[in-house]
């Protein structure tokens, strides 16, 4: 456990996503079997524990500890396992040694709900204190260290010199503590065969259109189809098995028992899953912000089911039945898709339309003015291409629409990390607004990319001289209606937001530009933003 | 007599009316003993000032020849007579040169332990446990949650990640005295014999601690001979805490930020400072090592001078130990 622990206490301090998949993937090379198997579990989130309920480790700790000191302790960590993975004293005599992640793991696995509770004051006895925190965070399910499935697989990926989508395809047909996957990975066994149906298979990916990519390829030979705002996924129905992957590879199932329950066809598409009606039963299709409401559910109530039916957008097929068609064109597959989703329930599959074209003049055109607001640019394919994992530049192309603009003010900026950890460099920006009849600005976003390094030297420099007020790392600057900084923001999108005091969040913002030729009193208004979610919904 | 009759707090530190001298005062007083170097305990200013020869050299490293009136060096050990109270300073293990003062009139001793460790530190003499009626301690780390690990360890993490990434410049901030050289001497005894780059806020100190006789291998200024980035790539750079969130920082190539101090326990603590790497090395005392001295030195009666007061004086009440807290002010409870 103690290995596992260091590399959990590494992974939280850690920005930089190289490094973190350096870290995972050193451990994985170092720890034996089955600890790494159980860690990977742990990281991307497919370990199954009953859970510890925090009330009990508080109880455990408090058979030998003074109330009035731990109450102490635990006012300055603020964080219960860590407060009780540093005060545990183990009793006079026992000297921590260290218990192997995988025999913790199967233990617990193993016990009963009545010997729950001397188990775990046992192992808290035979952990040092970083293993413990570890071992606490795991039993009560609190893990949340920043590192995302995907980037361990990447990092899986890294040590076995594999690309990612290798991984990606067989990781749903693997299980926890992953023994064949890492020989595999370790040269010492052959790819994993699979007998579980209805894996996820790598997606296809498009490149954006940039400067002249366009140039000398022949629009008779793309077909286009709007890109619509709302998240790519995989749908699966193999020998009576349905399952519905994000893009990535992560089973999103258990949000969407809708869209499952319909899918009576037998095959693998791909498509965007939205919220709202079909264009086969003639309702609008709704906004991301609408769709939100029904991602990262484990259930869905019925009334989430009934204001916000789901449905995909078939775009393309992977599996016909259960032959592969991967290998055929983009038409030929198209023709299969057709005759799958006409067969299909018409509120929760329709196809992905094509939108005719004859010149690139024409579809930047049809780009910049799309015919639905929740059309957020366009997907180019090339006709003859097969389905292809990964991100290859030439067959797929994504022409997003225009990215949207505000000027807003610097409030507050905060140092950055790494290379940048003696820069202000996480910019948190506002707008203007009236409270209570004074003019006022109220955060909208923050945004840590866009500039170039002579304009962070800019943005630091004025950051260092214009600080108002300090909070640890974070600095507070003037922002006064005739003295501050404008920064032009540009965001893919607006989200009503509870959590944020302005009532928006913008999706994806960056900086776009330094407007040192404009004063703060000349930057956006909050009901700019507000007009641009009204006029989507 | 009554400890309160020899020693009590008053605003410019603690005060022996007997001897007419404060202990560390933080404001200039005509008589001052100071226990260590640190800034916040050993002011400049005063007309007198009584401390080890150690302590008086950092003073003067520090504020220049004219740190005070007259100075008089005190060996560990010596008993001095100050108006007829007895006077003795005693090793404290915090930083070279660091003592305990122990103040004694009729009958009554108290020991003031300034700050201090009990752990094996390279750099300094070790903490003597001084029996006393009084003892008064510190508390900065006074909270059960305080178990600072083994300090070899902590060092092994360093020479791991600079294996792990060779590309990038470990930075690691230390307070200038002490703590750097300390992490300095900790590197060297694990067999880490590289150069070792250093803060200009350093050189004097690191030069000191080695003219007594601690070896700090080698060390060169962090300074860029030319525009080269490049020339840190893989090195342990040291320098004061603030530094590394100064434009100071920008000579390196991808620094990996590292924090050597007892705070580094919580992870919180190294977040907020956007600390990659914490290394918890403290000159101070943990929560074991604070009720292990005030058992061992078997007193009857505890004061809390700074830090957690709160958790240590309860800790002497369920101990049966009379405890309170002095409320002294002045002092960097984050200091390390």
């Amino acid at each position: 456990m103690k290995a596992f622990a260091e590399l959990l206490d590494r992974l939280v301090l850690t920005p930089q996503r190289n490094a973190k998949i350096r870290l995972l993937a050193d451990y994985f090379v170092t720890a034996p079997d089955p600890d790494r198997g159980y860690a990977l579990a742990a990281i991307a989130g497919t370990l199954s524990l009953a859970t510890v309920k925090p009330a009990m480790i508080r109880d455990l700790l408090l058979e030998r500890m003074d109330e009035v000191l731990f109450r102490y302790s635990y006012d300055y960590v603020g964080d219960l396992a860590e407060t009780v993975s540093l005060v545990w004293e183990p009793p006079e005599g026992v000297v921590p040694d260290d218990i192997p992640l995988g025999d913790a793991i199967e233990t617990l696995q193993t016990t009963g709900r009545a010997n729950v509770r001397s188990i775990v004051r046992d192992m808290l006895d035979r952990l040092d204190t970083s293993a413990r925190f570890a071992f606490l965070k795991l039993v009560t399910g609190g893990l949340r260290i920043g590192v995302s499935a995907k980037l361990a697989k990447q990092a899986l990926a890294e040590m076995g010199s594999k690309d990612v989508t290798e991984i990606e395809t067989l990781w749903h047909g693997l299980a926890p503590p992953y023994l064949p996957l890492f020989q595999w990975l370790a040269g010492e066994a052959d790819r994993p065969v699979l007998s579980t149906p209805a894996v996820f298979h790598s997606v296809m990916l498009a490149t954006p259109v940039g400067e002249g990519d366009l140039d000398g390829l022949d629009p008779k030979d793309f077909a286009a189809e709007w890109k619509w705002d709302g998240i790519r996924v995989q749908l699966a129905n193999i020998g009576g098995t349905r399952r519905l992957y994000s893009r990535s590879g992560d089973e999103i199932s258990s949000a969407f028992p809708d869209v499952l329950e319909a899918a009576d066809f037998s095959g693998v598409i791909d498509g965007e899953l939205l919220v709202g009606g079909t264009a086969r039963t003639n309702r609008a299709t709704r906004t991301f912000s609408d769709l939100q409401q029904r991602l990262n559910r484990k259930t869905v109530s019925h009334k989430m089911l009934d204001e916000y039916p789901a449905f995909i957008r078939a775009y393309d097929v992977l599996f016909s039945g259960e032959t592969d068609v991967r290998a055929e064109d983009f038409l030929a597959r198209r023709a299969m898709l057709g005759d799958l989703v006409e067969r299909a329930s018409p509120q929760h599959f329709d196809l992905s339309p094509l939108v005719p074209f004859s010149s690139w003049e024409e579809l930047d055109q049809l780009r910049s003015e799309p015919p639905d607001p929740v059309i957020e640019g366009i997907m180019l394919k090339r006709l003859d291409s097969p389905y292809t994992a990964g991100r290859a530049k030439g067959p797929w192309f994504k022409w997003k629409r225009a990215a949207y603009n505000v000027d807003a003010v610097l409030m507050y900026a905060q140092r950055g990390h790494g290379k940048r950890s003696s820069y202000y460099s996480d910019f948190t920006f506002g707008v203007w607004t009236e409270i209570d009849g004074m003019e006022t600005l109220v955060p909208v976003g923050k945004a840590y990319f866009g500039f170039t390094d002579a304009e962070l030297e800019i943005l630091d420099r004025f950051v260092r001289d214009n600080t108002t007020e300090r909070f640890g790392p974070v600095r507070a600057v003037r922002a006064e209606p005739d003295f501050g900084f404008v920064l032009e923001v540009a965001f893919e999108g607006l989200n009503r937001s509870t959590r944020h005091k302005s009532g928006v969040a913008m999706r994806f913002p960056r900086i776009a530009r330094l407007r040192q030729d404009k004063l703060p009193h000349e930057a956006d208004r909050l009901a700019t933003l507000q007009a641009m979610i009204e006029s989507k919904s | 007599m009554k400890p309160d009759a020899l020693l009590y707090p008053a605003p410019k530190g603690l005060y022996c009316e007997i001897g007419d001298f404060y202990i560390d005062p933080v404001q200039p007083v005509d008589r001052a003993l100071i226990t260590h170097g640190h800034s916040d305990h050993a002011r400049s200013g005063h007309g007198q000032v009584l401390a080890t020869r150690e302590t008086l050299d950092i003073m003067r490293i520090r504020y220049g020849e004219g740190f005070c009136g007259t100075s008089q060096a005190v060996a560990l050990g010596e008993t001095i007579t100050v108006n007829g109270v007895e006077v003795r300073f005693h090793p404290a293990g915090h930083v070279l040169g660091s003592a305990q003062i122990s103040v004694m009139a009729k009958g009554t001793r108290i020991v003031v332990s300034g700050d201090y460790k009990r752990r094996r530190d390279p750099t300094c003499l070790a903490f003597e446990p001084v029996p006393c009626d009084v003892f008064i301690t510190e508390a900065t780390f006074g909270l059960p949650v305080f178990h600072h690990p083994d300090d070899r360890a902590e060092m092994q993490k360093l020479l791991t990640s600079l294996k792990q990434f060779p590309e990038r410049t470990h930075v690691v901030g230390a307070y200038a005295l002490g703590k750097a050289q300390r992490v300095i001497a900790l590197l060297r005894e694990q067999g880490y014999d590289e150069p070792i780059y250093i803060h200009g806020a350093l050189q004097k100190l690191c030069d000191y601690y080695r003219s007594e006789g601690i070896d700090l291998g080698e060390i060169r200024p962090a300074t860029l001979a030319a525009d080269d980035k490049q020339d840190f790539a893989g090195t342990v750079v040291i320098g004061p805490p603030a530094a590394f969130a100064d434009r100071w920082a920008r000579r390196f190539v991808d620094p990996l930020a590292i924090f050597a101090s007892g705070w580094m326990m919580i992870r919180q603590r190294a977040k907020q400072r956007g600390v990659e790497l914490p290394l918890v090395i403290s000159d101070h005392c943990d929560w074991p090592e604070l009720t292990r001295t005030i058992r061992e030195i078997g007193t009857s009666q505890v004061w809390v001078t700074h830090g957690r007061e709160e958790a240590l004086v309860r800790w002497c009440e369920l101990e049966g130990i009379a405890a309170r807290p002095l409320h002294l002010v002045g002092y960097d409870d984050e200091g390390e």
